[in-house]
């Protein structure tokens, strides 16, 4: 017996060792997982704001232009008709060949005046259409450089020397002389958060696209937050315990794990095809997201309503309230801190999804701010979307500062829940 | 009168009939010497009279509204000449859009078939009567039904049952959406399968081995053949879901059996709300880092070792895919690992087991119907995840398992042949629909099967 036993424990101790080696191995491979998830997270964020943080600002040449009445053909300034089709890309390109002289021949010229973007011609019309006495004056104007000189002078101080890209020698020497004269550098880009799409990455920007996702949004928050709250309601108060509830309760688990796209297919086939709603609109985009982040609202209301103690209803009762009383004086005001997390959640959701607009036709191309619910409008994810398919170079920088933008808007919408949820939360 | 106005109209008269059912409530109080003389309170016997007021015109110009235009274009055809008439659908739109243009002046009338000309200006005469008329019965309704509820009032009347009654009503009917909803997804993509079905047979979808979705145009036209066999998508679909959850299952199980049974409480609270983020990102941020990053590495080194490598390879989508995966797999597994009850843990390790052996012989057994079941909604997501390999993965239907290859998927070819222009009857664009039904199918059978074992599991230990 004691031979046996002491046999036994021999044989534990030989084992012992291995045993703590397995077991040293297993922890391993536990830091291991969650380095490598962390990792992630942190190789995408470096990744990410690597790529992006040289889109706020952008690179601005100095003019020095002559609003030359001969050139502009404008005999008279008050004339809006005249000053409407003014040659201002002329004065652009005159005063370039007056700050460089030593250009000659077509292509040479082409490639001269492709150094500023086309958007300087605008704002000049609208300076002389601001103030009429700049006519035959001279000023010094800041404009916006072409995308492919902003890539090029962003990148010159960068370890694996410049991108060179598009621009021609010529051009890299011109740029040279711009810096020597101190008429080149980069500016805070503002323009980046006011303006719409554009074919041309240097005037492209997110205005538009964060725009069409509020109006999205709002009408996702205004359709989903009191239907979710009220089906919650009913489920988790007022249901009779009958096959239909059971009936309601398996679809809203399973729509809650339907891929996103198949909203997308439901949105194009019942709300555009059958009911008329214009496509590419907030309200359609709106109405989609809504029926998706349903399930997602309707399943942390009815937490929080569960987490309302039943002795806040039994006195309710007792003092003679009715159920409906009950619930909209008591259950719901102590329930709502939960439901508004839930519900900023959802929304995040929402504001992040981009699969099923993309079968609703918010996908177009949009220059204009949206100004209502009605007018076409893209959203933030189907901006990224879209720009990460452009060829140009620059639009990498500008899809990844668009990405920086929404992470920021999620953070902040999840921190919100979560300090919501910290502040207001009462433990029973 | 806009519908906008209308509306508030309607709700302007509501709140009147608020005002006038309160003020009447108090004054039969008075006659009864105090509220408490009635059975119910006067704000119930407000709210009454305004749904009397408010419910039956909403209704009416809820079923008006979305049955006018239909009415309005029927009316339209009946009174155009026979040879103008649309034999299909997409005449008929193209008609309609052309009266409509007609009729807002967008399209010039010179050169216009007189006929035409005709149901352009019966259309703007159509719409201002309709639109007349829907205002002048809408607030008739309106005023008749909040007459009728001021009317019948009395001291005795129970307006809190009724009102509560339609209140319940009302919160039934939010959550009936969710069926609906269901319901309107299974419509949706079971009538344009069922026309995709008619053109091409179901027997060549399921096992086809060649998907080119492109059809003729014209009959002459080369290369338009239009064949639609869907096992290429399939294949490619499982390939990257496979590589997804090679990557997902086991750092997600690992990274939530360290947190649950070893890590520290300082270590929970960084690194659980950190792996939380990457559940926050949206996929079509995955989807760029997957195209813009991870394929570009994995080509250079793949070259380096002397592999071809395609540019849009099955591998950079499957591992983005997994890293998206990994929270949600985690979290999951976290939760019914903590599920399980404490005594067992602590017999195992009175029996003398190591920490490492306690938990694989004895909580992965007793976590497993859980984690299976959080498995499978994860292969669920990943069947049904779309930004990830639009951005990251191929067009090509390559019937591959090389992982190094180009593949397509379900949910690219939906995206592909949905956006941008469309006709509605083609063999093209209707198997996008039958795509999608099969993909909501088999995510449908994987969450039910997935959602029924996790409640078992749940019911085990409670």
């Amino acid at each position: 017996m004691s031979n046996s036993s002491k046999g036994t424990t021999e044989l534990i101790r030989k084992t012992l060792a291995k045993r703590y080696r397995a077991e040293k191995r297993f922890r391993l491979y536990g830091v291991i997982a969650i380095l490598f998830g962390v990792s992630c997270v942190a190789t995408l964020f470096v990744d990410i704001i690597g790529k992006g943080h040289g889109a706020f600002r952008q690179t601005y040449i100095q003019l020095h232009v002559n609003y030359d009445a001969d050139i502009l053909g404008v005999s008279d300034i008050n004339d809006s008709q005249q000053v409407a089709l003014a040659d201002f890309s002329g004065l652009v390109k005159k005063s370039l060949r007056t700050k460089f002289t030593d250009v000659s021949g077509r292509r040479e010229k082409r490639e001269l005046y492709k150094i500023v973007s086309n958007s300087a011609e605008y704002e000049l019309a609208d300076r002389l259409k601001a103030s009429h006495s700049l006519l035959g004056q001279s000023e010094k104007i800041w404009v916006l450089a072409d995308d492919d000189i902003d890539t090029y002078f962003k990148s010159l101080n960068s370890s694996d020397g410049p991108f060179i890209g598009r621009t021609s020698e010529k051009q890299q020497q011109w740029i040279q002389s711009l810096i020597d004269d101190g008429q080149i550098e980069l500016r805070f880009n503002s323009g980046f958060f006011k303006t719409g799409d554009s074919r041309e990455p240097e005037q492209a920007g997110i205005g538009g696209a964060i725009v069409g996702s509020l109006f999205t949004l709002f009408i996702t928050l205004a359709l989903a937050f009191p239907i979710g709250v009220a089906a919650a309601v009913y489920l988790e108060e007022f249901a009779p315990k009958n096959r239909w509830t059971d009936f309601i309760e398996v679809n809203i688990n399973n729509l809650a794990a339907v891929p996103s796209i198949i909203f997308g297919l439901l949105g194009l086939a019942i709300f555009i095809n059958f009911f008329h709603v214009p496509r590419s609109v907030p309200i359609i985009g709106g109405l989609v997201l809504a029926v998706m982040t349903l399930p997602t609202i309707i399943i942390s209301s009815r937490a929080a309503i569960k987490s309302v103690p039943p002795s806040i209803r039994e006195a309710g009762i007792g003092i003679g309230a009715s159920p409906v009383q009950v619930v909209l004086h008591h259950v719901l005001p102590l329930a709502l801190p939960g439901m508004l997390t839930g519900t900023i959640i959802g929304m995040a959701q929402a504001l992040g999804e981009t699969a099923p607009l993309l079968m609703i036709g918010m996908v177009a191309f949009i220059v204009d701010v949206p100004g209502g619910f009605t007018d076409p409008a893209t959203v933030l994810p189907v901006q990224i979307f879209l720009w990460a398919d452009s060829p140009e170079r620059a639009f990498v920088e500008k899809t990844s500062a668009a990405i920086m933008v929404l992470l920021a808007f999620l953070i902040t919408m999840n921190t919100v829940a979560v300090v919501l949820r910290k502040r207001l939360e009462r433990r029973w | 009168m806009q519908t906008s106005n209308l509306i508030i109209a309607l709700l302007v008269m509501s709140a009147l009939a608020y005002y006038f059912g309160y003020q009447r409530s108090q004054s039969f109080a008075r006659q009864l010497g105090g509220v408490r003389n009635l059975h119910s309170l006067p704000t119930y016997y407000g709210m009454r009279v305004a749904l009397w007021c408010g419910l039956p015109s909403a209704l009416l110009l809820f079923i008006c509204l979305a049955f006018e235009e239909t009415i309005i274009s029927k009316m339209l055809l009946s009174g155009m000449p026979a040879d103008l008439r649309p034999n299909s659908i997409a005449e008929y739109n193209l008609l309609m859009n052309k009266i409509e243009n007609l009729a807002s002046g967008a399209l010039s009338a010179e050169g216009v078939k007189p006929a035409l000309l005709d149901a352009a200006a019966a259309l703007g005469y159509l719409r201002d009567t309709s639109q007349s008329l829907l205002t002048g019965i809408a607030v008739l309704v309106a005023g008749v039904g909040g007459l009728w509820g001021w009317w019948k009032m009395s001291a005795q009347l129970r307006a809190r049952q009724q009102v509560e009654k339609i209140f319940k009503g009302f919160l039934l009917l939010c959550a009936s959406l969710a069926i609906f909803t269901t319901l309107g997804i299974f419509l949706s993509v079971i009538f344009e399968s069922v026309r995709f079905f008619q053109q091409v047979p179901i027997s060549e979808f399921l096992f086809g081995l060649e998907w080119s979705p492109q059809t003729a145009i014209r009959v002459d036209q080369v290369g338009g053949s239009g064949s639609f066999g869907a096992v290429p998508l399939f294949l490619g679909t499982m390939l990257i879901s496979f590589i997804a959850m090679t990557v997902a299952v086991p750092a997600g199980l690992m990274s939530a059996i360290y947190l649950a049974e070893y890590a520290g409480s300082r270590v929970r609270s960084f690194v659980k709300p950190t792996l939380e983020i990457l559940a926050g990102v949206p996929t079509v941020v995955y989807g760029y880092f997957a195209a813009l990053t991870v394929a570009p590495l994995i080509r250079s080194t793949g070259t380096d070792l002397g592999l071809s490598v395609t540019s849009e390879s099955a591998l950079a989508a499957g591992l983005v895919m997994g890293i998206m995966i990994i929270p949600f797999i985690s979290s999951l597994a976290d939760d019914v690992i903590n599920a399980v009850p404490q005594t067992m843990r602590d017999g195992s390790l009175a029996l003398g087991a190591t920490h490492s052996e306690t938990i694989k012989q004895v909580i992965i057994p007793a976590a497993l119907p859980g984690i299976v079941g959080g498995v499978l909604l994860a292969v669920s997501r990943a069947i049904g995840e779309t930004m990830i390999v639009v951005m990251a993965a191929g067009l090509a239907a390559n019937l591959t398992v090389n992982p190094l290859d180009t593949v397509t998927t379900v949910t690219v070819q939906i995206v592909t042949l949905l956006v941008g222009d469309q006709e509605f009857d083609s063999a093209k664009t209707l198997s996008a629909f039958a795509l999608g039904l099969m993909l909501f199918l088999v995510t449908l059978g994987l969450n039910f099967i997935a959602l029924r074992v996790v409640k078992k599991y749940r019911e085990q230990y409670e």
